[in-house]
């Protein structure tokens, strides 16, 4: 499976991982060897097959609906970038 | 006391034949004479581990405290330690001081275990050679041109070392089980569930397990019985009781049935099927029965674990957004370009081309083809095991298909290092617990024998490599450098 440089930069955009120009030819020759690998899983007939998702084959266990946590903003918040008021700073969002 | 095992050391405290202090400053001194070659260790507690060591020494002059109470112990560097560094190898988390202990790491702690630093891996516990670490790789100790193995490739170097005699690793595709035989110590991946994965920085949620790395399956003993346990806040932890793993140490394997599978021993090269060979006889002077088994679709974990694992991992990196924590970009422009490039700029090559393979398996259109089917490939896989279990105790095979390779030589094709993990896969695709143990050396260097057993039989698996190290001495070699 052979991925295109453009395809792989539309890969990058939905991971939101920005790619140098030079490295996405190189990344695009890897991503293609790693697809044509995997695709071996095609020998297999899986038909009928349940796919496995938890290798126990267990729930996710859900707990009652209440507070348990204590509130530690401020020491969560003390190794943030960038805060004021509470509140993590990003550039702005909307013009 | 570095060429001791943990067990000797505990044994040796409660005696009061040496203080939880001295023994703590002689692995910092050992750390400060060696580390600088090795690289094992990402940042180091020396403080925090001395106050560690005289509580544990209170408790000891008043004949209190546990089996690990004042024993030194390193931890990877992917759990979190409350107000220390904890970076997962990573540029993106290398600003990140843990404002919390993982369960991992505070049930350590309150067993009495001082904390001498955090271990050196693979970036995001994305390897199997220690090369993708932020920190530089780490170094054999055996031979230092050659890979630790990874991604626990700090702790199995500094625990073959002699640097701590104890640590923790992680294991989603091999990654204690691998380095533990690349380096010549003892690594156990305990069952999916078994030990609690809060605190300890997500790659596979469904194949990430943390465990023990000592120099003896009876210390892996004594680690897992602190580690393991059932815990609320790790929606996935199994609430299985925990048995006391040293007792059964001593059981008698006579009557054991252990599985050979023959896709294991197919094309295993002449140096490496002789170690096992002798293995084997070792077992059977033990008592162990010898099965030829089949595990038919196991030629499919490598490729299904390189969808599975991806997969997964882009979506718990996706929270590395340089906005509330980690690694952020010089003055970003706007939100997009703030995501893009601390992402772009945080993460390794390594890393960045799992979270495509992964974004790209779980796109529209592709997610049928490549993520639900690896899901179905792996059901086979876990249902091969299932039906080798009916007929045999435990499984043997090799850990790894060579000795530790070069450093440099796979970095330049992905695939064949994914290939090193060849025999380990399978195991965290089931979810079953796994073990390697030193079992011989090719070429100077070290390799391991790997026993897999049935769901939540760490116990079983503990004992049967413990038997064997009680008749060989594969496990107390020491590098020459590091005596």
């Amino acid at each position: 499976m052979s991925l295109t440089v453009d395809e792989v930069k539309k890969i990058a955009y939905l991971a939101r991982i920005r790619i140098d120009e030079n490295d996405a030819t190189g990344y695009a020759r890897d991503l293609s060897g790693i697809l044509d690998f995997v695709a071996q899983m095609n020998t297999v007939d899986t038909n009928g097959v349940e796919p496995m998702a938890h290798p126990l084959d267990l729930p996710q266990r859900l707990r009652p609906d209440e507070v348990t946590e204590e509130n530690q903003r401020e020491r969560f918040q003390a190794i943030a970038p960038a805060v004021e008021a509470g509140l993590y700073l990003v550039p702005q969002v909307i013009e | 006391m570095h060429t001791k095992t943990l067990a000797e050391l505990a044994a040796g405290l409660r005696a009061r034949e040496f203080s939880s202090r001295e023994l703590v400053q002689h692995f910092l001194n050992r750390i400060d004479q060696y580390n600088g070659t090795l690289n094992a260790f990402v940042t180091l507690s020396g403080e925090r581990a001395l106050d560690d060591a005289e509580a544990a020494d209170r408790l000891l002059s008043q004949g209190e405290g546990g089996a690990l109470t004042g024993l030194p112990v390193a931890q990877k560097d992917i759990f979190c330690t409350r107000d220390i560094r904890t970076s997962c190898g990573s540029r993106m988390l290398d600003n990140f001081t843990a404002p919390y202990d993982a369960t991992v790491v505070a049930r350590l702690r309150q067993a009495g275990t001082a904390l001498l630093g955090k271990l050196n891996m693979d970036e995001f516990a994305m390897g199997s050679s220690n090369e993708t670490s932020f920190y530089g790789e780490v170094k054999n100790p055996w031979k230092p041109d050659c890979v630790p193995g990874g991604s626990s490739g700090g702790s199995a170097a500094a625990v073959a070392a002699g640097l701590t005699p104890a640590a923790t690793g992680t294991d989603t595709g091999g990654s204690i089980r691998q380095p533990a035989a690349f380096c010549g110590i003892t690594g156990l991946k305990p069952t999916y569930g078994r030990v609690s994965r809060w605190g300890m920085i997500a790659f596979a949620s469904s194949l990430d397990q943390g465990g023990p790395m000592a120099r003896s399956a009876e210390d892996c003993a004594l680690l897992l019985g602190a580690m393991a346990g059932f815990d609320e806040r790790d929606s996935t932890s199994v609430d299985h009781p925990v048995p006391d793993y040293c007792a059964s140490l001593d059981d008698s394997l006579e009557g054991l049935k252990i599985g050979l599978p023959r896709e294991f021993f197919a094309d295993l090269e002449s140096d490496m099927a002789a170690v096992l060979d002798n293995a084997m006889d070792e077992y059977r002077k033990l008592g162990v029965e010898f099965r030829e088994i089949s595990l038919p679709n196991i030629g499919l974990s490598v490729p299904a674990y390189y969808v599975i694992a991806p997969s997964e991992c882009s979506s718990n990196l996706a929270r590395y957004d340089g906005v509330r924590y980690g690694y952020r970009c010089e003055e970003p422009k706007d939100l997009e370009d703030l995501y893009m490039r601390s992402r772009g700029e945080g993460f390794g090559a390594e890393v960045k081309r799992r979270i495509l393979i992964g974004t790209y398996a779980l796109s529209a259109g592709y997610y049928d083809a490549y993520y639900l089917k690896a899901q179905k490939v792996r059901r086979l896989i876990a249902e091969d095991f299932k039906r080798a279990f009916e007929e045999v105790d435990v499984i043997l095979g090799p850990t790894t298909p060579t000795p530790a390779f070069g450093i440099g030589e796979k970095t330049g094709d992905p695939i064949s290092m994914y290939l090193s993990d060849i025999y380990t896969i399978a195991i965290n695709l089931a979810g079953l617990p796994g073990m390697s143990l030193p079992a011989g050396f090719i070429t100077g260097k070290p390799v391991g024998l790997q026993l897999i057993g049935g769901y939540f039989e760490e116990a079983r698996l503990l004992n049967v490599a413990h038997r064997y190290q009680q008749v060989t001495d594969w496990h107390r070699q020491l590098p020459e450098a590091f005596v």
